[in-house]
């Protein structure tokens, strides 16, 4: 994998390493040239490992008191908030940290968006993102119906059902889904395991995020390409290490103030009574991360329309490396792009906000209007903006605006340009 | 240059076309173990008596999971049902055709948006509304404003005597 060759100093190291380079491995990840400029934007990669094992963690023990069975589930959610030695934390760590772990991807990903890491070089490793992300959806959706309170019966009726608008075949889905006629305890049982195998593969696939991140590198905030090793880079460890590490730290507090001090606000109370197949609650909302989609699917009165509009919301992101025509990776030299970048931002924002309110009068206006902006960024904005505008001009090395000295002079002329960023 | 179809390409053709037929055999049994089992295919069908239900009173009973309404409906029910015009419809159906005995409606309790159940004796069309997406039915179950694509399902049932129905 490294470039250089890496010998292991003590004998037995070597004797190991020449039959399993597992020391070459841990070479190449700590001395791992990275760029010097990424800024605290760029932690949230470790941040998200964090949450992952976080989330297997506290899984794998939950599952040791949780009973996946339609008439115990209920019940054994309770037992392990009230009767198991430190449950209520440990279930609190789990709940709370699937919407830690959402809070942490969407910066990731609109760290992407922003600094343009999803371009050529970097392709593959956006779209493996993208498919992490969708099972993130999957593990999140099938974790909620777990307890079985009326929340997750009703949210897995609204969710499977979306597969009825299927023509012809989408009946027979749904009952294959279900097990059944209805989300009964046949689903229940499925969904547990299903659950449980997707963080595993959520892990596989981190690990290839991460081995296609290092072929060709960290992208950077100004978006270029650098030599590497160079005086563009420092080693991994300890530099990047410590930074990522002190901001885990920073969003540790964060979540620890969800678990400790309000640990049921993101969750929904209805979610308390035990699933009842004969009442709908008033307000069915999905968890916060999932709104904007909610939006999107409710603001299309067509039911098979509103379901395709949800899922080439996401779908269209892994074409992304493609609609943006512009060659500039980072918005810091791109001043329509941020526009219109803090434009989607804002958008998404309100497509969870209208997603969250009853779909009717003003708000299904909204969010009709926002739902026709989401696309039109990605299908027209983007490859136009990549034609029409014009950057400014980028530095050839992440020194030479500091240091000077390139022949690039109109570079270092308007080094202010980046100075500040 | 001549391509001459060889005994090898014949047993490549074969081999690999003998392995899908495998794989399948395979991968079918996976499949078809997630669909409904022996024991919840045998709960298909449910007898109710209705002797107890009077006009203008719905009983909602579980068959399959999921529920079923019987409205006995009163004769304003019935007429405002049958006056409607079939070109005011989203999903055009008679009333004769949901309801074989006018008296009695039986059909899934279950909104044809994305599943929800219905509140009864609610909406703009005195029938019921699905307070999910906010799909309004009429005293026939047939749908009239909202999301919801047709109207409620009519499950199979008969009447075994006149005081018992079986749905499925």
């Amino acid at each position: 994998m490294s470039e250089h060759e890496y010998t292991p100093k003590s004998k037995v190291g070597k004797w190991f390493n020449d039959r399993l380079p597992l020391l070459t491995l841990a070479n190449h990840l700590t001395d791992y040239p990275t760029p010097k400029n990424l800024n605290y934007w760029w932690t949230f990669g470790g941040i998200l490992t964090f949450c992952l094992i976080t989330q297997i963690v506290t899984g794998l023990v939950l599952a040791m008191h949780y009973i996946a069975h339609a008439d115990m589930a209920f019940q054994s959610v309770e037992h392990i908030m009230r009767d198991v030695n430190y449950g209520w934390l440990i279930r609190y760590i789990h709940a709370n940290g699937a919407s830690m772990f959402f809070l942490a991807v969407y910066i990731h990903i609109f760290r992407s968006l922003f600094y343009g890491s999803y371009k050529s070089p970097r392709e593959i490793i956006w779209i493996i993102g993208i498919i992490i992300y969708l099972l993130m959806m999957a593990a999140a959706f099938l974790g909620y119906v777990l307890p079985w309170g009326q929340m997750s019966f009703w949210g897995a009726t609204v969710i499977t059902n979306l597969f009825s608008a299927i023509p012809l075949v989408g009946e027979g889905i749904v009952t294959w889904l279900w097990g059944g006629y209805s989300v009964d305890n046949p689903t229940l049982t499925r969904f547990f395991t299903l659950h449980y195998l997707i963080p595993f593969l959520i892990l596989g696939l981190v690990v290839l995020h991460i081995w296609a991140l290092h072929v060709p590198g960290n992208n950077n905030p100004i978006g270029i390409d650098i030599k590497k090793p160079s005086k563009d880079t420092v080693p991994f460890h300890p530099y990047i290490v410590i930074k990522d590490g002190f901001a885990l730290l920073m969003f540790m507090i964060v979540f620890a103030f969800f678990v400790f001090y309000t640990p049921n606000i993101l969750g929904h109370a209805d979610n308390y009574i035990e699933a009842n197949p004969l009442v709908t609650p008033a307000h069915i909302v999905p968890e916060w991360y999932l709104l904007p989609f909610y939006a999107i699917l409710r603001s299309v009165p067509d039911k098979l329309l509103g379901v395709i509009a949800m899922l080439s919301a996401i779908l269209i992101l892994a074409a992304l490396p493609w609609l943006d025509t512009s060659k500039i990776r980072s918005a810091v030299f791109r001043p329509l792009y941020k526009q219109f970048y803090w434009i989607l931002v804002a958008d998404v924002l309100i497509l969870g906000y209208v997603g969250a309110m009853p779909a009717e009068g003003l708000y299904l206006l909204i969010a009709r209007v926002a739902t026709a902006y989401y696309f039109l960024h990605f299908l027209v904005v983007l490859p136009i903006l990549g034609f029409k505008e014009r950057t400014t001009p980028v530095p050839l090395s992440i020194t030479e605006p500091i240091l000077g000295g390139s022949p690039n002079l109109a570079a270092v002329k308007k080094k202010d340009t980046f100075k500040d960023q | 240059m001549e391509k001459k179809t060889k005994r090898r390409d014949f047993l490549f053709t074969a081999t690999y076309a003998v392995g899908a037929v495998g794989a399948g055999a395979v991968i079918w049994p996976m499949i078809d173990q997630m669909n409904p089992d022996a024991s919840v295919k045998a709960l298909a069908s449910t007898e109710v008596d209705v002797s107890a239900v009077d006009p203008g009173k719905t009983i909602t009973v579980l068959w399959r999971g999921k529920p079923v309404f019987i409205r006995r409906r009163t004769q304003e029910e019935i007429a405002e049902a049958k006056a409607v015009k079939m070109e005011d419809l989203k999903h055009p159906e008679k009333d004769e055709d949901r309801a074989k005995d006018p008296e009695w409606l039986v059909m899934l309790g279950v909104c044809t948006h994305l599943g929800c159940v219905p509140l009864d004796q609610k909406g703009d069309y005195n029938g019921w509304f699905c307070p999910c997406h906010g799909s309004h039915y009429d005293t026939s179950g047939r749908i009239r404003k909202g999301p919801a694509p047709t109207n409620m399902e009519i499950p199979e049932y008969k009447f075994v005597d006149a005081n018992t129905i079986k749905i499925g």
